[in-house]
Order: structure tokens, then sequence, then C-alpha cells
């Protein structure tokens, strides 16, 4: 049996009236196990879902290929928070407020903040605290 | 024993041995004091994080026909015009009007003076609005223009208050979260935040004041400016370490530089959630190394500086002096301090990186012979306490 891993993904759901239970098909017809982190999918306007997949390599694909059939985009790379380098001074505000320890510091000597995001759980605490703005979400 | 005068001439030489106050402690541990002292010419310090008594002052020349301006605003933000026709004071704390402040508890207090200020170092197109009740020599009554920084005769930020000497540490002692200008603080002193650049910041590696004065020029965003006066609130005579390091604030600079020579990223507006706008602002001031005292206390390390933690919750707003212990900057560098036996993660607002990078950028500086040490015109107070504001009943 092929090693399973895990993915995190997000979703783009352009405005459609996809009203599928997308996630219950992943899950009962691709094996997949899915832990959703954050959705916002709303008839008629644009809508995201941001999540992590286990499965084997080639369930995950047939998996988002079945997501593609109604005209979801799926970002294997950008997630729904982004750390803005230009923005953010690197102060460390954010660290005490980040649960998972997805903000960090990643050079001790320079206190040099970085983000972690395969281990962002979009709880968007860092949005609400950062008092420059650096954080951000795509929704 | 080395006079200002002998520093600039090494500096002017191409000679000067420039360190930065983090890189002096290992230096003078392998050298000793006295080769270092002689050997050494200039630390630099540096801060970067929230000032927010800054503000600065425009002057817009005149318009055809000419205001003097009784209301202005720029970018919606309300200046202060009780100064001659066309000159304006920015405070960095200003928010914007229309703002819903806090209607909506906790508010996001988007923009403010001190974005404004960021917005024009950046050299944005800027929206002024003024009205005026018209006189005979000042007829307009009322005006709207857009300009940038380059249009502006001046532009000087003048700060009254920059560079606390040492700063509290915050923390929430009660059940509910509280948003300060410490930033949001958990309940049940569940995170605490302080805010200094600890053994890199200025007045710590020259805690009794003794280079440090009116006239001292400082590296202000890039900018070369100077001490002004005494910081609002300075007050030099607090509780000190044996080794003369405050306790708590202690002391102030104010501070004056062009904002046509600064940098957008060491000039930055601030939204606080609950709180308000400020401006985090980076500085860096350089220590002529005149003799071994002096170098000796630019060595100070974060292990050696302490700060007090104090609940923000009650003591602070209502003005008690509680302090419920102090802890040291190498514990609040590690990210978690204990506080009466309890461990608390700690977070900072001031950035060392950002500090560091000054404190490197005006080393780099000095050495290059671009940047000239000025002896002070007059010394700070080393005594003075900072005085309550007392609520009296009117007097009969």
């Amino acid at each position: 049996m092929s090693q399973t891993v895990t993915k995190k993904l997000m979703l783009f759901f352009p405005r459609c009236e996809c009203e599928k239970p997308i996630i219950y098909h992943l899950v009962k017809d691709h094996n997949l196990i899915v832990n959703v982190y954050r959705a916002k999918v709303t008839p008629d306007e644009e809508g995201y879902l941001v999540l992590d997949v286990t499965g084997t390599e080639e369930d995950i694909q047939q998996g988002m290929t079945f997501v593609k059939t109604f005209n979801v985009s799926v970002n294997y790379t950008g997630k729904g928070v982004t750390l803005d380098e230009e923005h953010c001074t690197h102060c460390g505000h954010c660290i005490t407020h980040c649960p998972t320890e997805a903000l960090h510091i990643t050079n001790r000597a320079t206190r040099e903040v970085a983000f972690n995001e395969a281990k962002c759980i979009e709880c968007l605490a860092c949005i609400r605290v950062c008092p420059f703005g650096a954080c951000s979400s795509a929704f | 024993m080395k006079t200002y005068e002998q520093i600039n001439n090494r500096i002017e030489s191409g000679k000067a041995v420039v360190l930065t106050a983090d890189e002096i402690i290992d230096y003078v541990e392998k050298k000793g004091l006295a080769t270092a002292a002689k050997e050494v010419d200039v630390v630099t310090t540096a801060t970067f994080g929230p000032m927010c008594s800054s503000g600065c002052v425009l002057n817009f020349g005149h318009s055809k026909p000419k205001i003097r301006m009784s209301e202005a605003w720029v970018q919606d933000v309300l200046v202060y015009t009780g100064l001659a026709a066309v000159d304006v004071y920015l405070g960095a704390t200003q928010l914007r009007h229309s703002d819903p402040a806090n209607m909506d508890h906790p508010g996001e207090f988007r923009y403010g003076g001190g974005h404004v200020m960021e917005d024009l170092v950046a050299g944005k197109t800027l929206q002024l609005f003024g009205l005026s009740y018209g006189t005979d020599c000042y007829p307009l009554r009322e005006i709207r223009t857009y300009f940038t920084i380059g249009d502006l005769n001046q532009a000087i930020m003048l700060n009254p208050r920059n560079c606390y000497q040492n700063y509290n540490v915050a923390i929430n002692d009660s059940q509910r979260s509280i948003y300060t200008y410490m930033g949001t603080l958990e309940p049940d002193r569940k995170n605490a935040s302080y805010c200094s650049a600890g053994q890199l910041s200025p007045l710590l590696n020259d805690p009794y004041y003794e280079t440090i004065g009116v006239g001292t020029r400082v590296w202000m965003a890039g900018a070369h400016g100077h001490v002004y006066a005494e910081g609002t609130q300075h007050a030099g005579g607090g509780a000190r370490t044996p080794d003369g390091i405050p306790k708590g604030g202690a002391g102030t600079l104010a501070l004056t530089a062009d904002m046509k020579q600064m940098r957008q990223e060491f000039v930055r507006g601030m939204s606080f959630r609950g709180y308000g706008v400020s401006l985090a602002l980076g500085i860096g001031i350089p220590i002529p190394i005149l003799n071994k005292d002096i170098l000796k206390r630019t060595c100070v390390s974060d292990r050696e500086i302490l700060a007090p933690v104090v609940d923000y919750s009650t003591d602070y707003p209502q003005n008690t002096g509680k302090v419920l212990c102090h802890v040291n900057y190498e514990q609040l560098r590690s990210g978690e301090i204990e506080v009466e036996g309890r461990k608390v993660a700690v977070g900072s607002l001031s950035s060392y990186y950002k500090a560091l990078e000054i404190a490197h950028l005006l080393a780099d500086e000095i050495r290059r012979g671009d940047f000239r040490l000025v002896e002070p015109i007059a010394y700070l107070p080393k005594e003075t306490t900072m005085k309550p504001l007392v609520i009296r009943e009117k007097p009969l």
C-alpha cells in the first residue's frame, strides 16, 4: 500500500452554484481524511476553503480532479493567511498569540520572525494583533 | 581619555573603530576594558518601536489667494493649526476623522497620524483640507488640495518624547482580554508584552546621560537629527540597580529631524486593536568612547537590565504604582518569564531585529565618515522625578 501524505490546500470557489457535498465525496469516494481549518462558501459569492487532506498521493490527486470538475481551483501553495515581509518589522508581538508556533523566531541572535505556513491553523489571531497590518487573510 | 574632536578626526580620516552595542560586549570581554577604551571610538545604539509622543511640523507654503487655516485635516486626520497661517502640527496618535474608535469594541483603528507620517515619508500623494474664517490679509476660507512631501517647504519631525530609557512589561491580572498600547493582553496572565531594545537601547548604554544630551546628533529613520530637549516625563531620579541601570522608565529624549531625509521602513504607522494608532520609529544614537567608564557602561547586557512587570488591568490604569516583580531582558527575549511562580509567554513590541539593523547602518555611516559626533550643549537632569497630575477642587 502506498504511503499516506498530508497536504494543506486552499480551494477557491468562483461564483458558482456548487451545492454538492464536496467534502463528503472526498471522504467517501476518495478515502481522504479531511481537516477543515476555515471555510467561507456561500451561494452566489466567491468562496474559500482551507483544509488538510491526508491520503495516498494517488487518492489526493483523484480527489482534486473530482473537485476541479466543479470549476473549483486548487491552490497547493497559497494559503489563507500570509505574512507580508515588507510590512513585518520583526517585533515578535504576534508570537505569543500564535497557538501553533507557525509564527516563530527563526534566528535567536537577530530576533528575525518567520512564518511557517504548514503549521498555520488559520485562527487569524495574528491579523488581529499585528500593529503593522503585516498579516492578512485571503478571505 | 579621548575628546569629541579626536574622535571626529578619526572619523574624518576613516580610521574610527566603531562597534554596535551588542558587539562591544564580547569585544571588551576579549580585549579588556583599558585596551578596548583606547581602541574603540564609538559604540552605536539603536531602538525601533512605538513612540506615541511623535509628530511633525509641516509648512505648505501659500496658496493664491492666501488662507490662514483655522482647522485642517491631512488625509482626514486632524492637524493642529494654532500656529502661523500655513504651519500645522500633525500628531502620531491622532485618529482619522469618522473612525468609529471603540464604538464597536475592540475597534480596529486602521489609520491615523502615524500612518500619515509613514505615507508622507513614502512620497505618497496626500490630501489637505483646510477651513478658515477669512481675514483681510488671508481671504480664502476653504482649501482642498493634494501634495507630496516634495511640495512642502518643511516637513520636520518634532517629537516631545522618544527613546524611553527602560519600560514596563505589561500583564493582565483580570479575567477578560484587555486592549492596551502594549497590545492585546489575554486574561489571567496568559501573556505579557515588553517594549525595549534592551542592551542595544540608547539610554541604557549611557545610563547617567554622560554623552547623550541636548544637541547630540542622532540617526532618525535615516535622517540626521538631534536631541532638542529632555523628553517629556524625563525622570532620571528613579530606582536604579547597583550598576546604575534604571529599573523603570526613567530618561527620555525630545528629538527632531528633517523628514525629507527619512526612509519609510523606519517610519511606520501602527494600529492597536481596541486602543488606537501610533508611530513606530527607528532611532540610532552613537556613544563616543571618551573614557573607560563610558565604555564600561556600553557593555551592559540584557541580563543586567531589569524591567518592572505591571498589571495593566488595574494597577496601570488606576496609577497605583504597584510592580508585581522585575524580570531581566535575557528572560524576556527567551519568550517566557516567571511571574509569582507561574510561567508566562512574553512577546515584544520593540523590534530588536530593526534596532540591530539601525545600529549597523549608523556604524557604517560613521566608518564612512558620513556621520560626525556632536558634543551636547546641555546635559539631561539626573535627579528629577515624575510628578503626578493631582485632581483638585477649584480653589476658592
